[in-house]
């Protein structure tokens, strides 16, 4: 069964630098690297010291909340380095890569028998629990609750996204073995949301939804809303299309095979394109030879809610995508004065993108002016497809109103759903933090 | 490099100090800030705060100019030197070089003095508290001198200008955490301290003050002046349209600050749905006020005879009902905030405008009022607006559990 979603409200965001569909396979990089701050609310216990081997699958580090929770390495290789900070906190682990790779074997699996026990217990040992994320407050999920749905967004909205039509293309059968695992998760169903055609039509034991519309119509904060809002106490589970494809190639070969499809896009790569490359890898190895000269900003994910890295970076462990754009640290003369051909904005502030609703910007990361109070009312609505108030909601994080955030909708809301209005914010409030934050504090007093 | 490079870094030096606020204003003025974004979003859109306020102030500018026109143009009129406009919007007898001089000269120290007083002010405050300098003052500091009767003396202006913009907004925090609207705040004091002085008929027209008492005496009543003593209206309704009347600087002309609404619910800095329900407000409070006429109940001994037996659509015609709700009802920050309370927010404008206008011989200009009074009241609004999403939730999550 299939129904059909449209979203009205939103803004997409049009970049220069389209990935062309070729991808170029990428030679086995020299240094991987795995930051636990990509797995949010995680404290790591190091199971990898320094100088061991490992195998790609095998375990670096587990949660100190649920030590069922292991994080594996994407390569098979040493242990070469563990980059700690402030109170000794772990914030990189540096793998050297073998030359030829060594898979951990965790069996082949016949999912169609495994009871859901057994598929947690598989999961979790081989290191692909961390491809599971929860709704509320955006965090790993947790092994003992049992989702009322589960949650797949085959529609990349963000500016610039991976294709997933193309990124996923001949994956069915490692897809089909996923959304079998996971349906047997959940009391509910595992609803997968695309844009249009799509391989996953033809899967069993997934809930099919056409979604169209502008950016975030791909967020998964959209589709559940729209499909089933997450009430108070109730949780649910979120997978990227990407991370199926691995676990369902677990489940098929045994081995935990990382690999997926990057996008290298925007205007600061001479070719934009398509990569193969393991979460992890330098930076550097990615982008050498393909960008063009100049002060950029590179960015593991999208320029919405991607990470600064630089070329001595390394791909997040969730992304598929590397966006590059130019540094905007350049002063305007009269810039909030004189009429704008060049940039974005939902306003007609003398911002002239709303007669050229085709035209592709090279945007910088200027911000466009200083950060104020909230001031401008009404913007942020325009952008905003759920049923709550942006600003209401963000004020009551800002002034810790645990009751109040409850009672607007916090539940339902990831920090990248307040992407598009922190982009058009007239004040240049950082929303996604303000949210982040509301959402841990949530965590820490009501759990 | 030059300019660019010197004040970089000027602005380098100053980091840090009691100084840099008030150079980051100077700075930031000439040059967008080359800030770039550190967390969130790597990508922002173009407009800023500045480029908002700015939209106002050019939406406010046609009707600066026509002012200065007008009072140029009573003033004559009013000594008899030359005659009433005959030809419509673009009568020689009014866009004449004569009457623009004299009003640029009569207008441009109050807009010196609006925005020397109050931004110093806020300067002073961004300083102590070490804040930046926030943009809100410059369409506030616009809309003052728009507002205020031309005979208004100076220091009176300033007075009113700093309890305004100390009182009405810094006591809060600044642009942004105020409750009332600041230009109304300043208005509101003018009114309060110097009510001789704000209303009646003498200071409308400029000269009418010194002259009163004298032979040469001369009458600037305002059309609402005139009604509210039930007398009958000598301006005809083109004359009200297009703004040939006397009235507060900015005001007259309904036919300017309609274009100006229509840029600012173009340029979506404006809200039309505060516009179009205070419109509607005010007709329904008319309208009622005309059938109570009809039935007879209030007859043409009442002294509140001659609005309310006003046409109910000419009262958006007349005083400064369009310049408020266009200008000054859309605020976004005293104003309602959630799409829902706009329209009950603009409504209940309207409504009181008209009403407290009607009710209110000794000062019949409803509009400033009414707009102060849901300022103080839109927070309220939001509230139950808001809450009625939280209910949705709650049911939602009801219907669930049962």
């Amino acid at each position: 069964m299939s129904t059909d979603i449209r979203i009205k409200k939103g803004l997409d965001i049009k970049l220069v630098g389209e990935a062309d569909q070729t991808t170029t396979k990428l030679p086995l990089s020299s240094v991987y690297a795995i930051k636990p701050e990509n797995f949010h609310g995680i404290t790591p216990k190091l199971l990898a010291k320094e100088k061991t081997e490992v195998k790609a699958g095998e375990a670096l580090f587990y949660s100190k909340a649920d030590e069922r929770i292991l994080f594996p390495s994407p390569v098979s290789g040493e242990v070469v380095e563990v980059v700690r900070g402030a109170k000794r906190k772990i914030l990189e682990i540096k793998i050297l890569a073998d030359t030829s790779q060594k898979y951990q074997d965790f069996g082949k699996k016949d999912v169609s028998k495994m009871t859901p026990e057994e598929i947690k217990t598989h999961l979790l040992a081989s290191g692909c629990w961390p491809f599971i994320k929860r709704r509320p407050y955006d965090i790993l999920a947790k092994p003992d609750e049992t989702p009322k749905a589960i949650f797949v967004s085959a529609y990349g909205s963000a500016p610039l996204a991976a294709d997933y039509g193309y990124v996923l293309n001949g994956k069915d059968a490692e897809l089909q073995a996923a959304v079998t695992a996971l349906n047997k998760l959940t009391t509910g169903k595992v609803h997968v949301c695309a844009n249009g055609n799509s391989l996953f039509t033809s899967l069993n034991d997934v809930e099919f939804h056409k979604i169209s519309g502008p950016h975030p119509a791909g967020n998964v904060s959209t589709q559940i809303a729209k499909i089933d809002p997450i009430n108070k106490g109730e949780v649910v589970w979120v997978v990227s299309p990407q991370d199926l494809v691995v676990i369902g190639e677990l489940l098929l070969t045994g081995k935990f095979n990382a690999q997926r499809i990057v996008a290298l896009t925007g205007s600061q790569f001479s070719s934009p394109k398509y990569v193969t490359a393991l979460p992890g890898i330098k930076i550097k190895d990615v982008v050498t030879d393909n960008l063009k000269s100049g002060n950029h900003r590179i960015i593991s994910g999208n320029v919405l809610s991607g990470d600064k890295v630089n070329e001595e970076g390394y791909l997040g462990y969730y992304d598929n995508q590397i966006t590059a754009i130019p540094e905007g640290d350049d002063y305007e003369l009269f810039g909030w004065l004189v009429p704008v051909f060049n940039k974005i904005s939902t306003s007609r502030a003398l911002i002239f993108s709303w007669m050229f609703p085709n035209k592709k910007y090279d945007l910088n990361t200027n911000t466009n002016g200083e950060h104020r109070a909230f001031v401008v009312t009404g913007a942020y609505e325009e952008v905003f497809p759920l049923e709550i108030y942006p600003m209401q909601l963000l004020k009551s994080c800002l002034y810790k109103d645990l009751d109040e955030m409850e009672a607007l909708g916090a539940y339902e809301v990831a920090p990248e759903d307040f992407a598009l209005t922190e982009f058009i914010c007239t004040s240049k409030q950082p929303h996604q933090q303000i949210i982040r934050e509301g959402l841990d504090l949530m965590i820490e007093e009501i759990g | 490099m030059g300019l660019k490079q010197n004040l970089h870094n000027l602005k380098e030096k100053y980091k840090g100090t009691k100084m840099a606020p008030a150079f980051g204003a100077i700075h930031t003025f000439l040059y967008t800030p080359n800030d770039t974004t550190h967390s969130g979003t790597h990508v922002k859109s173009a407009d800023d705060l500045k480029r908002t306020m700015n939209i106002v102030i050019m939406a406010l500018i046609p009707t600066l100019i026509f002012g200065m026109f007008n009072t140029g143009y009573q003033h004559f009129l009013a000594l008899g030197e030359i005659d009433a406009v005959s030809g419509g919007f673009f009568s020689a007898e009014f866009w004449s070089l004569t009457n623009f001089y004299f009003g640029f000269i009569k207008i441009l120290p109050l807009i010196v003095i609006s925005y020397g007083v109050g931004l110093g002010v806020e300067f002073i405050f961004a300083t102590i508290k070490g804040h930046e300098v926030e943009e809100g003052y410059l369409v506030t500091g616009m809309l003052v001198p728009l507002i205020v009767p031309i005979d208004i003396p100076i220091w009176m202006l300033v007075v009113a200008v700093v309890f305004g913009v100390v009182i009405g907004k810094e006591v809060f925090g600044g642009t942004g955490m105020n409750i009332l609207n600041p230009a109304l705040t300043i208005r509101a004091f003018l009114f309060f301290a110097y009510p001789t002085w704000m209303s009646g008929d003498k200071v409308w027209v400029q000269g009418a003050v010194e002259r009163a008492g004298t032979a040469d005496a001369i009458s600037g009543e305002t059309i609402l002046g005139s009604l509210a003593q039930s007398q009958p209206m000598h301006h005809s309704l083109s004359d009200m349209f297009f703004g040939f009347v006397p009235g507060s600087i900015g005001e007259t002309s309904t036919l300017l600050i309609i274009l100006g609404g229509l840029f600012l619910i173009f340029t979506k800095i404006g809200s039309w749905r505060i516009m179009l329900s205070a419109i509607i407000g005010a007709l329904v409070m008319g309208f009622i006020f005309n059938s109570v006429v009809d039935a007879d109940i209030i007859t043409s001994g009442s002294k509140f005879y001659g609005l309310m037996n006003l046409e109910f659509w000419q009262h958006l015609l007349i005083g400064g009902f369009a310049f408020g709700i266009v200008f000054m009802a859309t605020d976004p920050v005293t104003g309602s905030q959630t799409n829902r309370g706009k329209w009950i927010y603009g409504f209940l404008i309207g409504f009181f405008s008209i009403l407290i206008r009607v009710f209110n011989p000794a000062y019949p200009e409803g509009v400033m009022l009414a707009i102060l009074l849901m300022n103080v009241f839109a927070p309220t609004i939001d509230h139950y607006v808001v809450q009625s999403n939280v209910k949705r939730r709650m049911k939602r999550l009801k219907a669930k559990t049962a």
